[in-house]
């Protein structure tokens, strides 16, 4: 009987090893199909599931949309397939490897939505040509096209995030001297995103003359009584947060804790979701937060959303989460991707386009306010224009606080000074350059 | 009947020291190692390499050092990803800081600066034992996540804590395409492999399994607990760490210090768990379980045809893992290696067993 056991057990070994050699030999063998494929990396688990569901959803909808709405881009069917990375980098990077070849003409772009995953592809797109979105996140210096060649920060990054709070915060107190002598914390993610805004934060500081209190929260982020402590005793005149799923929840309710007000808190765009603010109750109220893009609330591609997709039982997520923060941005997202293969397609003709075919389209966007509302987005983003050199297109936020049932966008459109960033940008992307010997792209010749 | 050592004598002593006892062993090893190197870069493609293999390399690579520890001299450490960590930024400042040196001798100085790291964490384990060495080693994992994070120059001053690495070249070669990586990397394996084989069945690699078996015992028959403990720990920190700049250089390109976090030391340990203590092929098995597993089971219901949401197949995924680590447990204590060895016993007296 044991040995019988024994030897089932082997047949079971064999079989793992087995299935390990299929999995080799199932090399994707598709045919010449009028299909564009979107690789879709998305973390519908772990600690940042919270926040990850929202996007995901966000991003896979608008994708169905267009196809069930307009038939595809311009008669190309949208395909996609999404894989679960977990915002683990490793996997992600397995992610990136399972998807990048699928499809007719391989992955159109990834949007990796995590900072790690992006600096650890970023060294891979140089070969594989296809390019990494990042909207609104990623490395700050990727915006120089002639250094990072796939890399596309689009609509902005960290160092225009903490330039326009810093911006926001110096009006409040009536001018941007009136910050001389004042402590300013930043509560962030202990992790490349966390740290993107470090190094602009210093060089305002070295401006304006504010002291600068750092203070790191381990992933996940939900132990953070070290660090409030820090804040009552220190006392800081604000609090930026740069936190991400579940740590965000804990900083509001921490502050509830501490005492520390609300008012005087100010988020990143990724710290000013619906996720990030119901678990604190109503200690979240009054709360600021940056908007990147997409604000909450529902437009006229939310309408389209409903009758085209979620009424016909296609929706991949709930009806009631429909034009919540995330699940915008992750339709902004998927927008970007598209309208960036419909601008391709103009060069290169309505077919299904190749990732270093698709970075033409990037590097010529022009959403302008026009095409914003035409598209059914008209308040939800700002326009896009980018060239070769210059991959964000845009650099503008606004600012909304939570009022304890929803988000309020405030007036005013806060745009980051590029005196100061575009010099850091330069600088960190020559390093980069140098450090992985990369040569520069002149982009005077290849327009 | 043809896995039998019948008739193969051993007429001296050379012979009878062999690695590989049996001539069988000894041809199916040779096949392995030329069906390695020069079938398998024939054959898989870009993902293979880059998802599965290469991190399995680097990864038996590091399960091998901390085998050497754990398994052979019994002293129980969960902090080895620190060490992983110390060889990577090592290896990440030496090529920042001389570009001049050669690759190699990158990683052999990475390793040495791991193994010199790892001795002086190892000194606790000359007071206390088990349980509490485990949990003294702890610390190694946590201050170097603290020194990678917070002192800048490990990381070359770069603003958000992430370092990338050139890419490697070395006599000429440029190590850029998965299959050349695959192969230095084996190569790299292979020549580890042996030291490691031959280190075990040393002087060194006895008194090691002595203090593991019992110490006090290795104390009475002459054998230095210092000696035998520190060098277990600096042999296994310079495996590690040379695991650990490969890992960086060939496998992430860019790390963040979270690259190495407790859950890489807690997966080495699981691999030398699984695939079997104190066996250098219980590594192997353990990191392809480890690596290759999890991203199997992720793409087994795709692969059959069975519609599931994302969600749900990760969820499946851990779930799934999570069984079959209980179920090789309980079926073997002492890993997959011993299965490996019980098979081959069978082997011998098959079709007649009794």
């Amino acid at each position: 009987m044991r040995q019988a056991a024994k030897t089932r057990l082997l047949a079971t070994a064999a079989g793992v090893v087995l299935a390990a050699a299929a999995v080799t030999a199932s090399a994707p063998a598709f045919s010449q199909a009028k299909e564009q494929f979107f690789p879709v990396l998305s973390y519908r688990t772990g600690a940042y599931a919270p926040n990850g569901v929202p996007f995901a959803n966000g991003y896979v909808d608008y994708l169905k949309l267009v196809n069930a709405r307009d038939g595809g881009i311009n008669g190309v069917k949208i395909t996609f397939e999404e894989c679960e990375t977990g915002y683990a980098t490793d996997r992600g990077v397995e992610c990136y490897e399972r998807l990048k070849g699928k499809g007719p003409t391989g992955a159109t772009l990834f949007h990796p939505l995590s900072t790690g995953i992006t600096f650890a592809v970023t060294d891979k797109s140089f070969n594989d040509k296809i390019p990494i979105v990042t909207a609104g996140y990623g490395r700050a210096d990727s915006v120089d096209g002639t250094v990072f060649g796939w890399n596309f920060p689009l609509g902005g990054t960290y160092w225009d995030a903490a330039d326009i709070v810093v911006q926001y915060v110096g009006k409040k107190e009536g001018g941007l001297d009136k910050l001389k002598g004042k402590k300013i914390a930043l509560v962030y993610h202990d992790s490349p995103y966390g740290k993107e805004p470090i190094a602009l934060l210093q060089e305002r500081a070295k401006m304006h003359g504010y002291e600068l209190l750092l203070l790191p929260v381990t992933h996940p982020g939900v132990e953070q009584k070290a660090t409030w402590l820090q804040i009552r005793q220190q006392r800081p005149d604000y609090v930026f947060l740069w936190g991400w799923g579940v740590m965000n929840s804990t900083s509001i309710k921490e502050a509830v804790a501490t005492g520390y007000p609300r008012e005087k808190m100010y988020g990143v765009w990724w710290s000013g979701a619906e996720p990030d603010v119901t678990p604190a109750g109503d200690g979240a109220k009054g709360y600021n937060a940056l908007v990147f893009l997409a604000p909450a609330g529902q437009g006229a591609v939310h309408k389209d959303m409903l009758k085209y997709v979620y009424d016909k039982g296609q929706g991949t997520g709930k009806k009631e989460e429909i034009g919540d923060v995330l699940y915008n941005r992750g339709l902004t997202a998927a927008l970007m991707s598209v309208e960036a293969v419909k601008r391709a397609q103009v060069k290169y003709g309505k077919k299904p386009l190749k990732g270093e075919e698709v970075r033409w389209g990037l590097e010529n966007l022009a959403i302008d306010q026009g095409a914003i509302k035409k598209l059914g987005f008209e308040g939800f983003m700002t326009p896009i224009s980018t060239s070769c050199v210059d991959h964000a297109g845009g650099r503008s936020a606004t600012m909304h606080i939570w009022d304890g049932k929803k988000w309020n966008v405030q007036p005013g459109v806060y745009e980051a000074d590029q005196q100061i960033i575009k010099p850091m940008i330069r600088a960190s992307a020559e390093k980069y350059a140098a450090e992985k010997k990369i040569a520069k792209r002149d982009c005077a010749k290849e327009q | 009947m043809f896995y039998r050592e019948n008739g193969q004598y051993k007429t001296s002593y050379a012979a009878d020291q062999q690695m590989l006892p049996i001539l069988q062993d000894r041809v199916l090893m040779a096949g392995v190692i030329v069906f390695a190197f020069a079938v398998v870069p024939f054959l898989a493609s870009d993902y293979l390499f880059l998802s599965l293999l290469i991190p399995f390399l680097i990864l038996a690579l590091a399960a091998i050092g901390l085998n050497l520890l754990v398994g052979y001299c019994g002293q129980i450490s969960i902090g080895h990803a620190a060490f992983m960590a110390v060889g990577a930024y090592a290896a990440y400042n030496l090529a920042l800081r001389i570009p001049q040196l050669n690759f190699l001798v990158v990683l052999v100085l990475a390793g040495l600066i791991a193994a010199a790291v790892g001795m002086l964490f190892g000194i606790p384990s000359l007071r206390i034992k088990g349980l509490y060495l485990a949990v003294a080693t702890l610390a190694a994992q946590f201050f170097m996540d603290w020194l990678f994070a917070r002192v800048k120059w490990f990381t070359d001053y770069s603003s958000s804590g992430s370092v990338s690495t050139a890419p490697v070249e070395m006599f000429g070669w440029k190590i850029d395409t998965p299959t050349e990586k695959y192969v230095f990397l084996l190569a790299v394996l292979i020549v580890f492999t042996l030291v490691a084989k031959n280190l075990v069945r040393s002087h060194i690699g006895r008194a090691w399994m002595a203090m593991r078996d019992m110490d006090v015992a290795a104390e009475v028959i002459g054998i230095r607990p210092v000696y035998a403990k520190l060098s277990a720990f600096a042999v296994s920190s310079f495996y590690v760490g040379v695991a650990g700049a490969l890992w960086g250089f060939m496998h992430l390109g860019a790390w963040e210090p979270l690259a190495f976090n407790l859950t890489l030391s807690l997966n080495l340990l699981f691999m030398i768990i699984i695939g079997g203590m104190g066996s250098l092929l219980g590594s192997y098995f353990g990191a392809a379980f480890i690596v290759v597993l999890p991203i199997l089971l992720n793409q087994f219901p795709a692969m059959l045809g069975i519609p599931l949401s994302t969600a749900m197949v990760s969820h499946l995924e851990l779930m799934i893992f999570g069984i079959l680590i209980v179920f090789f447990l309980i079926v073997e204590p002492h890993g997959l290696a011993r299965l490996w060895a019980i098979g081959k016993e069978k082997l011998r007296l098959w079709p007649f067993p009794h």
